[in-house]
């Protein structure tokens, strides 16, 4: 099928299997090639930010938002894409110009290897938009599906809440946790 | 495989009666159980572009019970953000705010967790207990294509239901409990996010002046092959006060009856005497 959509801004329009999985064609297809004059110059647009993780729903590595909403791409196929709008961690940030929950996440350390980290900052992004002065409890219940095996979650949670600190000016709820105080070592 | 968007009523009967062709709604159990292999598809015919298939409304009324029509393709997050839903069925509203996780909400669907028909699906036991009906809708002329049928019997056993070929479910009915009915949702899973219930318990009870219980409607999950119910142990309840000690009897006839499986996620025992504990919060209500 011919599919065209909208993927961190750029308009996106390709041949593809419908039943591909939206995680492989947005890791791997995303390119094209234009003549320019007479240089080929190729557009690669691959977001190889997209992490998969598990490829069954569970880990939340492939976290994007498609018109807003926080799905997973590997539980979604090509055809699903056609004529919407798709963000990814790239298309939050870049490394020139972050986001700000992208910036808090290195300055916190809430980033080890990595893995995990596009898909988090997905999923926080999508939890500030519904909830923008979230407590801790709510954004450890926000980033449920988002599973991190370096971090432990305490830092992670800490970069949000500073995010959501700047946005809401300083009403977000609560201090900045002492990690015993609230059992921070257990997954959510 | 193909992937279709019908945008009729007719369009999705046309595309449905292909051979091989599967509906498809979030994916969310599809599309897991169509990659490992343990299931198959020619075509998968998506629900997402047929708009009276989603959404929530009022039923009923002038004398006919007050009730909610809640469309196959609502999300669990368009679910959990419904102020009637969340009023009015909050034993609902918190099976839906455990199932899964926040993606997995805003992909998954009321009609998707129906059809799935696991015996851990998150909101089953609530729907049983409220005693939710299921709109069936078909080409076939009879009744002009729609029926109607009871989620009890809609439910035929693990993962089968009574939808016939070329079936699909249009909306999940349930009516709106009255003033006096209490409401209660509790999942047992092995961690908080992302857990398949180990045992959950939806309970409706609706009591008099005194406290004393008029009617006890009482659905576990994940204690046997569908939502299990327990009439002997609502009739302990009825006439009494919800006190520890006619909980703690009706827990025992829990234990006496129900009969729950081993698997990876616990064993029978477990079950069986979970099962019968998660009576003793209904102290608190
Ligand atoms: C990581 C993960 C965690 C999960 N956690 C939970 C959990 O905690 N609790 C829980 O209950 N479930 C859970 N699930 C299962 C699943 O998310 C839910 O059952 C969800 O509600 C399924 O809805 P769906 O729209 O995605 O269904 P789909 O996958 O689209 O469809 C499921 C089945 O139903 C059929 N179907 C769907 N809609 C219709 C319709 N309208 N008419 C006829 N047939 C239809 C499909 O053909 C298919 O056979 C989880 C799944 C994953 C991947
Ligand atoms: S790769 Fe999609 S949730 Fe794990
Ligand atoms: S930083 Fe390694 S998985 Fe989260």
């Amino acid at each position: 099928m011919r599919l065209s959509f909208i993927l961190n801004g750029h308009q996106v329009v390709l041949e593809t299997a419908p039943d591909r999985r939206a995680i492989d064609l947005l890791r791997e297809d995303v390119t094209h090639e234009d003549l320019l004059g007479f240089d080929l110059v190729c557009h690669d647009h691959r977001a190889l930010e997209v992490k998969e993780g598990c490829g069954t729903g569970e880990c939340g590595a492939c976290s994007i938002l498609v018109d807003g909403v926080h799905r997973l791409a590997c539980l979604m196929l090509a055809a699903q894409l056609e004529g919407r709008e798709v963000v990814t961690a790239a298309g939050l940030g870049t490394q020139a110009d972050p986001h700000p929950l992208q910036r808090a996440f290195a300055e916190h350390g809430a980033v080890q290897c990595g893995y995990c980290t596009p898909g988090m900052v997905v999923a926080a992004a999508a939890l500030l938009e519904q909830n923008p002065a979230p407590t801790r409890a709510e954004i450890r219940q926000g980033l449920s599906g988002n599973l991190c095996r370096c971090t432990g979650y305490v830092k992670i949670v800490d970069a949000v809440q500073a995010v959501a600190k700047d946005f809401a000016g300083e009403d977000s709820a609560e201090e900045p946790g002492a990690p015993c105080a609230e059992n921070e070592g257990e997954r959510p | 495989m193909n992937v279709l968007f019908p945008r009729t009523r007719a369009e999705l009967f046309q595309t449905l009666a292909e051979p091989g062709a599967r509906v498809l709604a979030g994916g969310t159990d599809l599309l897991v159980r169509l990659r490992s292999g343990r299931e198959t598809a020619a075509a998968l015919v998506s629900l997402d572009k047929i708009p009276e298939l989603r959404g929530i409304s009022e039923t009923g009324g002038e004398g006919l019970g007050r009730g909610l029509r809640l469309g196959a393709t609502t999300t669990h997050t368009e679910l959990l953000a419904h102020p009637l839903v969340r009023a009015r069925l909050p034993m609902l509203a918190q099976a839906l705010s455990e199932l899964g996780s926040p993606p997995i909400r805003n992909m998954g669907t009321l009609g998707g967790n129906t059809c799935t028909a696991s015996p851990a699906g998150d909101t089953l036991p609530p729907l049983m207990a409220l005693g939710a009906e299921v709109e069936l809708a078909s080409a076939r002329p009879h009744g002009a294509g729609t029926r109607r049928l009871p989620l009890a019997e809609f439910i035929t056993g693990p993962g089968r239901t009574a939808l016939a070929p070329g079936e699909v479910l249009a909306a999940v009915h349930v009516p709106l409990p009255g003033a006096g009915w209490m409401q209660h949702f509790e999942k047992v899973g092995r961690r908080n996010a992302l857990a398949v219930a180990v045992v959950s318990l939806a309970a409706l009870l609706r009591t008099e002046r005194g406290g004393t219980v008029a009617e006890a409607r009482l659905a576990w999950g994940s204690v046997g092959p569908t939502v299990w119910r327990c009439p002997e142990a609502e009739a302990v309840l009825v006439g009494r006060r919800l006190s520890l000690t006619a909980l703690g009897e009706a827990a025992a006839v829990v234990r006496a009856h129900v009969k729950p499986m081993d698997d990876v996620r616990a064993s029978a025992d477990y079950r069986r005497t979970v099962a019968g504990n998660l009576l003793l919060r209904l102290v608190a209500l």
